[in-house]
């Protein structure tokens, strides 16, 4: 099982890796940490004619404070397990480094990056949902310039985003959090599968994985806890609007009915945090 | 494309495809056959490696993309040259009987050593934990998770002891390690 | 201090630790270079006639040296099991029908195998789809059929000569019945299959990943019409074969083959993908329980029908009924037994042994039966356990599967692994947990077996020889790939012979070097060839005392062996010895021996399983499993830990997580290790292994096997204890394996 021949640069810069993204048009695909493009290429479900690697630039690689903006700012080549190990995100941005430990195993964690978990859009994804949960805001950069898209507005179906084929993911963008409290609810055969069903909860914000094309809100839920439900009544909410796949793991009905166990669970969690 | 990668130590470089995976760089340009490949999806780890330090499937990674770095599999571990396993994870995986027919060894103890560098308080669970991304079938992993306990300096019959001193329902056995006795041929 | 029963640490592991195994893919031969790579084009459809095949495109694809066709074979297809209906023979490319995804119908060989996956696609092959069966019930109707001129699906049946007897259970005051799922699993070794061959005249050396040389080249031999003095079959490193590397595979006929028509060596290592249509198969029965006896207890009748999945062609799976009905009573003593099987064709993948091969299916079938007989009497299932084993002074032990159990204490066993779990303490906290409508409930699950091994082998060669220098070379015909042979067998040479291990070299898995032999399987190593390993040591010792006597001026009654030394002494006469270093300088001092117990053995246990089940979600989680397996004397308990360690995790995955799936039109669903459930680590705890030693009188060691018994005890104890700790809502079965989804929905169902 390899991939099909393809061209491959590394470009040095970020701004070389645009303008060649620019150049090459739909017949790149970038490649950061490679761990959802490579395996897709060994089986040749994808074959792209060119690799544009943005793996090793380290301008894409930090995470800092910006305390004006009262956000956490997380380069999109950022991998996992920087996430992981992030003082500053445990501190400021908690759910986001409990979710990140979950995602794979350990060697994905040491390639797989933020950016390109986000980018790629798999609605069985822990950080996409996450990130909902977390309300950011998605910098994307391409040669007419940056611009921010926040998070809700991200996602258009499975495997597909607003991002432009000429534009890269180079930031995202984590309000800090505030003391409602967090929790990940993940729901797996395997420990390192793929999530059947999870839950990510932080300040009643409520994201959730594998409930349909894309990563979705449980709004319902949130609404009414809101407006005073408690958390078992809220939580019964949570399927709400879903389109819940089928798959060996689980049939709508079996998502359903976890959906609302683990939101119930992940409030829990979260509330006694207070 | 040729590309540069030191692979234990040593500088090797080859004119290799692009789509050419690090793990038949290793194995097929460079001639280092310990390190195996399981499967097709990223799932068994077999091909796990240390890629500047830090474990990863290299049969996920391609040989360029690790232009310019360093590559560590067991053949570059302490005494492997002299066919003498003396890392501390080799010499564990010997005495615990850590491995049986030797397919996953190489990357499971390549995640061994990569998990006790990150984590300097391992016990059984985040053990566990950190070699899900190693398949075994013939162990079941119990020896495997002892091995790597004893190779982080943990004595592996602790939680087992601590248990039977306890008065609390047994759920979790901890290790059974029988009576019978170690013969002085016994070696390691 | 004897060496014997000791924890030896592995002679093999030093390289395996540091430059790694020599599998078949690592092989550097000088004569395999230049080999050409070997890649399949392999079925997309589960049953399809072929119109056509288009190689065009392929052979001007960079790098192809060829592409072959099942239309340029000279090799008839063949009958891969002797026993089955004759007409379900296996073309070895196919040619006018396809009957499972991932037959191979074309062959494509390249200069580099980066090439072959390429040209392999660009093969055009036109297909027109038939009707598919995948379910092996359906198949037993013999509405579509695989094999049109055999009209039927059936390969193999047992049992059918006569109609069961309609008032079987007549007198019984409690009879319940049920049909089971025992799943299709994947062996999945670790390393896939893999063969190179190259030919030096008309003389083929093959080399191959399997579990038996021997037995590996006599099928070879058979498929291409090649006298069997004209092969060499070589074994190198094997990881893992858990059955399924039994028999030579038509792969490695073709790899062969190929080589010969083209002139030149080739290498062939198939992807984890192709290895999960491939490869073959384990299990898939389905199986229909009834169960009777008294009010109190006793059971005194039980049928078993198995409707046995064989997959597209017939191979070992078609025995597999047979040791089903061997071992269907079980560890009980039951006055009336009745069994039948059939074996039928269906489009998925061959099916043949898995650890166990035939017993886990026998003894998941009747430990559910008890269950659900202890059950229906309102009894605890270990004292129904307890009331019906087979006990002590009634071995040997005659069976209603017409075998004779050789030896066995089954009470005894059963009662340790429930004092070691702490059984007692388990119902109160059950107990507890119900009064207090916990979500996480106890489950404690309690399985006795028995099963038998060295079945159907029971002779062994072996061959030990002294060198001058001291070293001793030890022949063996069984063929480890992960058990340890090398330091068990150098172990019972080293005892006999008075040599340090360290001087002791075991060799196997090559025709030329160990022309006989049975290899490793069905747990027959240690009672065959290890007792061979041992009565060659002891025959050599006689050997060198006999010659001895005359250098030493001495009857042979006066001499012995000085196990310091490795010497021939006289008796109480110091310094009167001849080292058998020194004899065999003088003549070769070699004995080669066969071993036959004539018999196999019926090694047994008792698992017990404690799981905690969310109610909520579904999700079981394994608490702790506590084994007690007697196989007889322990040679090597770092060894035998370890089968036991690997057995049990294999038992607790088919009874949780894995099953090979198929969609309706015959697709596989479970094709990668991402959707095939192996557990890792993380899903699995430590294991309680608690020792108990009965002997067999079948050989002189009292050895039995321990390859699969931890697989074959651990599997019901696992389901019994998920449905236990569902039983307060009125669940009494659940089929394997119990998924998430599978549990929640019976909670569902139940709560209806």
């Amino acid at each position: 099982m390899i991939p099909l021949a393809f061209d491959y640069a590394r470009p040095d810069t970020l701004d070389d890796a645009i303008a060649l993204l620019a150049e090459k048009g739909e017949d790149a695909s970038v490649l950061a940490g490679g761990h959802s493009l490579i395996p897709v290429m060994k089986v040749r479900l994808g074959a792209p004619e060119f690799l544009i690697d943005i793996g090793r630039l380290s301008e894409l690689s930090y995470i800092t404070l910006d305390e004006a903006a009262g956000e956490v700012a997380v380069g999109a080549g950022t991998k996992h397990r920087e996430v992981v190990d992030s003082e500053l995100l445990a501190a400021e941005v908690p759910l986001l480094p409990a979710v990140a430990r979950t995602v794979g195993d350990p060697q994905i964690r040491a390639r797989g990056t933020l950016g390109g978990t986000l980018a790629h859009a798999d609605p069985a994804a822990d950080l996409p949902a996450a990130a909902l949960a977390l309300d950011a805001t998605v910098v994307l950069r391409g040669p007419r310039g940056k611009r921010n898209v926040p998070i809700g507005e991200f996602y258009t179906g499975v495997f597909s985003t607003v991002r432009e084929p000429d534009e890269l993911i180079v930031e995202v963008r984590f309000p800090r959090c505030g003391d409602s409290g967090w929790a990940y609810e993940k729901f797996t055969r395997r420990s390192n599968d793929w999530a059947i069903v999870a839950v990510a909860v932080s300040d009643d914000r409520i994201g959730l994985v594998n409930m349909g094309s894309t990563p979705l809100r449980a709004t319902a839920t949130e609404q009414a806890l809101a407006g005073g439900a408690s958390i078992a009544e809220a939580a019964a909410l949570a399927a709400e609007g879903t389109e819940p796949p089928t798959d060996t793991h689980g049939t709508p009905a079996y998502r359903t009915h976890l959906v609302q166990v683990l939101t119930r669970r992940a409030l829990e969690t979260a509330h006694g945090q207070r | 494309m040729k590309v540069e990668i030191t692979v234990n130590g040593e500088r090797t470089s080859a004119d290799v495809e692009p789509r050419q995976l690090l793990a038949h760089y290793v194995r097929d340009t460079v001639g280092l056959k310990a390190t195996n490949i399981g499967c097709d999806t990223t799932s068994c780890g077999a091909c796990t490696v240390l890629l500047d330090g830090e474990a990863v499937k290299s049969c996920t990674v391609l040989s360029v993309q690790a232009d310019q770095q360093s590559v560590t599999t067991m053949e570059g571990l302490d005494g492997a040259a002299d066919g003498r396993p003396e890392h501390p994870v080799t010499k564990a995986f010997h005495a615990e009987h850590g491995l049986q027919c030797g397919f996953c060894t190489p990357g499971m103890v390549m995640s061994a050593v990569s998990l006790i560098s990150h984590d300097d308080d391992l016990d059984e669970r985040k053990v566990r934990e950190g070699l899900e991304g190693n398949l075994c079938r013939c162990t079941g992993y119990h020896n495997i998770v002892r091995a790597v306990l004893v190779a982080a300096g943990k004595d592996p019959d602790a939680e087992q002891r601590a248990e039977a001193e306890s008065d609390a329902l047994r759920t979790a056995p901890g290790f059974s390690r029988g009576s019978s006795p170690t013969h002085p041929e016994a070696g390691a | 201090m004897s060496i014997l029963g000791t924890r030896v640490v592995r002679t093999e592991d030093p390289v395996f630790l540091t430059r790694g195994a020599t599998y078949t893919d690592d092989l550097t031969d000088e004569r395999l270079t230049g080999a050409l790579h070997l890649t399949l084009v392999r079925s997309p459809l589960a049953h399809a006639t072929i119109s056509s095949i288009d190689t065009s495109a392929a052979l001007d694809s960079p790098g192809v040296v060829a592409v072959v066709t099942g239309a340029d074979l000279d090799i008839a297809p063949a009958l891969l099991f002797p026993g089955a209906n004759k007409a379900m023979t296996r073309p070895f490319l196919a040619t006018d029908r396809v009957r499972f995804v991932g037959e191979p119908v074309a062959a494509v060989l390249t200069e580099e195998f980066y090439q072959g996956e390429d040209a392999a696609e660009l093969v055009d092959v036109e297909y027109e789809p038939l009707p598919v069966v995948i379910d092996p019930l359906a198949a037993a109707a013999d509405e579509t059929l695989l094999f049109p001129e055999a009209g039927t699906n059936t390969a193999a049946a047992y049992g059918y000569d006569s109609e069961p007897d309609a008032n079987f259970f007549d007198g019984c005051e409690v009879v319940v019945t049920r049909d089971l799922v025992n799943q299709r699993l994947a062996a999945a070794p670790l390393e896939t299959r893999a063969a190179s061959a190259f030919w030096e005249g008309d003389h083929l050396t093959l080399y191959m990943s399997n579990q038996n040389a021997q037995g590996g080249r006599d099928e070879v031999a058979g498929w291409l019409g090649l006298d069997k003095d004209k092969i060499r079959v070589i074994l190198p490193d094997v990881g893992g074969g858990f059955g399924a590397k039994i028999g030579s595979d038509p792969e490695f006929a073709l790899v062969a083959w190929l080589a010969r028509a083209q002139g030149r060596p080739v290498r062939w290592n198939e992807s984890r993908s192709e290895n999960m249509t491939g490869m073959v198969q384990g299990r898939a029965q389905r199986q229909t329980v009834t169960i009777g006896g008294t009010r109190e207890g006793k059971v005194t009748h039980y049928r078993l029908d198995v409707v046995q999945d064989l997959g597209a062609y017939p191979r070992l799976g078609t025995f597999l009924p047979m040791f089903t009905r061997m071992m269907a009573p079980g560890t009980y003593d039951i006055a009336n037994v009745d069994s039948r099987a059939r074996a039928v064709v269906t489009n998925t993948t061959s099916i043949a042994a898995y650890r166990g091969a035939g017993r886990p299916e026998a003894t998941a079938a009747i430990e559910r039966a008890m269950d659900l007989f202890a059950a229906e009497i309102g009894k605890d299932p270990a004292e129904v356990r307890r009331l019906n084993v087979v006990a002590p002074e009634k071995f040997p032990f005659q069976t209603k599967g017409g075998v004779e159990y050789d030896s066995g204490e089954y009470a005894k066993a059963l009662d340790l692994a429930l004092t070691e779990a702490g059984y007692e303490r388990l119902r109160a906290e059950q107990k507890a947990r119900r009064e207090r409508g916990d979500v996480r409930q106890l489950g404690i699950g309690v399985s006795t077996y028995v099963e038998i091994t060295g079945g159907g082998a029971f002779a062994e060669d072996a061959s030990v020889q002294v060198h001058p220098d001291g070293t001793v070379t030890v022949l063996t015909g069984t063929s480890p790939h992960g058990q340890g042979h090398a330091t068990a067998w150098a172990m019972l040479a080293s005892e006999q012979l008075g040599i340090g291990m360290d001087k002791i070299t075991v060799k196997h898995g090559d025709t030329d070097l160990v022309p006989r032999g049975g290899g490793t399987m069905g747990s027959r190593s240690l009672q065959t060839g290890g007792v061979a390993v041992h009565q060659a040591s002891g025959q050599l010792v006689d050997l060198a005392k006999q010659r001895a006597a005359d250098l030493l001026e001495a009857s042979v009654d006066d001499l012995e062996l000085d196990p310091v030394n490795a010497a021939i002494t006289v008796a109480g006469v110091p310094g009167k010895s001849v080292t058998l270093a020194e004899l065999a300088a003088r003549e070769e001092l070699k004995v080669d021996t066969t071993w036959d117990g004539q018999k196999p053995t019926f090694p047994f246990g008792a698992h017990v399983c404690v799981v905690e089940v969310d109610t909520e979600s579904g999700k079981v989680t394994v608490e702790r499993i506590v084994a007690v397996d007697d196989a007889g004397p322990i040679l090597n308990p770092l060894l035998c830990d370890g089968q036991r360690h690997g057995g049990i995790a294999q038992g607790i995955a088919q009874a949780l997580l894995e099953e090979v799936l198929y969609d309706e039109e015959g697709q596989p669903l479970t094709g990668t290790f991402a959707d095939y459930g192996i557990p890792s680590a993380a899903e699995l705890p430590s294991f309680d292994l608690v020792e108990m030693t009965t002997p067999t009188p079948v050989n002189p060691m009292g050895y039995k096997g321990i390859g699969e018994a931890g697989t074959i005890g651990s599997t019901p104890a696992t389901q019994s204890a998920v449905i236990d700790a569902l039983s307060h809502l009125g669940i009494t079965h659940i089929d394997m394996p119990l998924t998430p989804l599978r549990v929640w929905e019976a909670i569902q169902e139940a709560s209806k």
